[in-house]
């Protein structure tokens, strides 16, 4: 078995890899997406299922730069070529909504360069920005009343059974479904976005909370009584430090369901922020841009994820789980 | 109460008598009277312990031992409070008790340190909700953890430490509360041998050496014999006492007893008791089958 163990490594069930490995895994993870992306887009014949016009030839209504489905492009070349007229040109090409790599790449920067076409237009960053601020003012509120009401109905079976059926109900409601009720209630602007990411996270929040928390060890809150601990003493010295590591987890979760809502959110009353900037470039077809704008949301969520998993192994040197992940 | 059938040491031995008869002065720390407890189940109740009846001295060890499932676990969470009696009571220094505290120190079979907490704070922890202030909690803290030897290691946490290590601080936590009895239910249940037999060494140089009444739960009768004055044997189904057994083993103890004739004397009689001879005995042997032509020339096949 020895002789053969380090090439064998990946194939045994929850084996660490070594370190060499692990970083080149990781990487491979991002690279082979991208590097797919550019077969697609810059091989012809793997897919390229159009043909852009670069010389229309014969055909009246072929213009330069014009985009169109292989077998039409075919059957007018056929039909020139029959009628010995000059043959039409075009270079094979993806669809519009497929932008190649490098054209989204020029797009992430003229969006951060050049200032919008339109004066209603706003820059990617701001729009950017616009969401982040209601994303996390969503997930605050939320959480200053979802994580101390859940850390109690985790530790107090009266609190649970008052609470957790209602919540339990609610968290089946489509949060977008309060749409127009949050518009008439809270106006057009950042409200009702804030209250619809509200919705969405909340309740689940409060379940998700409550069920770590009652995942604390009890012989910890035992071995307190033991030691004269006393009612709010062990809520606050036991069950809170407790749970603690494991909630910073559940919340870096949540945070990203919250991301999730933010498009829903978005849309409602003026759409605003990064989903607006989206809609719009879609519907000038500017899918360089989309696909910037997807990219740029993508690389916040990855980067903010490890800046809290980073501060967590600071936060709770004790917690051999989180220095692991 | 059945006398004792082994040979009597105690009258061989006139120091070892006279330890007995100083202890049966002392006071009384702990008296457990008619103490029963039920678990309701599917099919009605269960009973799992009925009519237990012992008192512990001051100073004194006590070990309980039992097969398992009989009890052992419930009897003593009932005498930490953490779990009610269903009859009986527990009197400590003569008052009833009612609910966990301070003055029942408990160390478990599983590692309940504070994974938060450094070893200095997780023994200070007891002190700290005494109402002791933090300097004072601290320096207390870091005799106790001088005590079980663990002073390099008073800022690391429990994730840290060794299985053995472990346990020593729990002892130490438990202690630094100040409880009038340490109750220990299979403290080194999950340590390996050598460290278990260290263990043990050390928990009796720590009980010499500080005012503390012991009782400690085990299925290990060699463990039972080597700490305790007295060992409280109980039965299963449902969980009685079937005897109180004072162990002659002269103190101070050392390994070297383990083949004392008071030792082999006593650890014969506890094994009568535990594992006492039935008649169905054949029933224990495995059915064996033979799949293979075993025999070879150094253990020949039949
Ligand atoms: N909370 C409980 N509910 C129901 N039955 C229990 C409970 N705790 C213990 N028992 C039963 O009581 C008996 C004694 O258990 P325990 O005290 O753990 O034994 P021991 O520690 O001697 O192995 C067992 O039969 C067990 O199934
Ligand atoms: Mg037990």
């Amino acid at each position: 078995m020895s002789n053969n163990k380090k090439s064998k490594k990946w194939l045994e069930p929850r084996v660490e890899l070594p370190t060499a490995q692990y970083r080149l895994i990781t990487l491979a993870s991002f690279v082979l997406p991208i590097l797919i992306w550019c077969l697609v887009s810059y091989v012809p014949f793997i897919w390229h299922p159009n043909v852009q016009i670069t010389d229309p030839g014969g055909v009246g209504y072929f213009k330069e730069g014009m985009m169109l489905k292989r077998e039409v492009f075919d059957t007018e070349s056929a039909k020139m070529a029959s009628e010995s007229k000059a043959l039409p040109h075009g270079i094979p090409a993806n669809p519009i909504y497929l932008p190649a790599p490098d054209e989204v790449v020029r797009a992430l920067y003229t969006s951060f360069t050049t200032e919008p076409q339109r004066r209603s237009e706003q820059w990617l960053h701001e729009s950017l920005w616009h969401s982040i601020t209601v994303v996390f003012t969503a997930f605050f509120l939320s959480s200053i009343i979802a994580v101390p009401l859940g850390i109690i109905c985790g530790t107090y079976a009266a609190a649970s059974r008052l609470t957790e059926p209602f919540v339990e109900f609610f968290r089946y409601l489509p949060a977008p479904a309060f749409g127009a009720l949050a518009v008439a209630v809270l106006g057009i602007h950042d409200g009702p976005k804030i209250a619809i990411i509200f919705i969405g996270t909340f309740f689940q929040q409060v379940l998700i909370i409550a069920n770590t928390t009652r995942k604390l060890d009890l012989s910890l809150l035992e071995a307190a009584l033991t030691l004269g601990a006393k009612r709010l003493q062990l809520l606050f010295k036991v069950v809170i430090p407790g749970v603690l590591p494991e909630l910073y987890r559940d919340q870096r979760i949540l945070l990203g369901w919250a991301w999730t809502y933010l498009i829903v959110a978005e849309l409602i009353g003026t759409s605003s922020g990064i989903t607006w900037f989206i809609t719009q470039q879609a519907r000038y077809k500017n899918f360089d841009n989309v696909f910037a704008a997807i990219f740029i949301i993508g690389v916040i969520g990855l980067l903010s994820d490890i800046i809290l998993s980073r501060l967590g192994k600071r936060l709770f040197p004790w917690d051999k789980s989180s220095n692991k992940a | 109460m059945k006398p004792l059938v082994l040979p009597s040491y105690l009258d061989q031995d006139p120091a070892v008598k006279n330890r007995f008869d100083a202890l049966k002065q002392r006071d009384i720390i702990l008296d457990v009277k008619n103490l029963g407890k039920k678990f309701p189940s599917k099919n009605g109740e269960v009973t799992a312990l009925k009519d237990i009846n012992f008192v512990t001295h001051r100073r004194e060890f006590v070990c309980v031992i039992g097969p398992s499932g009989c009890g052992k676990s419930t009897l003593i969470r009932i005498l930490a409070g953490l779990e009610s009696a269903s009859s009986g009571e527990v009197l400590l220094d003569g008052k009833p008790v009612s609910g966990p505290g301070p003055d029942r120190g408990m160390v478990f079979q599983g590692y309940t340190l504070f994974p938060w907490l450094t070893v200095k704070k997780n023994v200070m922890f007891g002190l700290l909700n005494q109402g002791a202030s933090v300097v004072h909690a601290e320096s207390e803290a870091m005799q106790w953890i001088d005590l079980v030897g663990l002073e390099r290691f008073a800022d690391n946490y429990p994730d840290q430490l060794s299985g053995g290590m472990k346990q020593r601080v729990a002892i130490a936590r438990a202690l630094a509360a100040k409880p009038r009895i340490l109750l220990m239910d299979e403290p080194f249940g999950a340590l390996d041998a050598q460290t278990r037999a260290k263990m043990q060494a050390y928990l009796l140089e720590i009980w010499r050496n500080i005012d503390i009444t012991i009782l400690f739960i085990t299925h290990d009768l060699d463990e039972a014999i080597y700490l305790a004055d007295r060992i409280l044997v109980l039965k299963a189904n449902p969980g009685e006492v079937h005897e109180l057994i004072e162990v002659s083993v002269p103190r101070p103890r050392n390994p070297e007893q383990f083949i004392s004739p008071e030792f082999l004397a006593t650890r014969k009689r506890l094994d009568e008791l535990i594992h006492p001879p039935s008649e169905d005995d054949d029933d224990d042997k495995l059915n064996m089958i033979r799949f293979t032509q075993a025999g070879d020339d150094i253990e020949p096949n039949e």
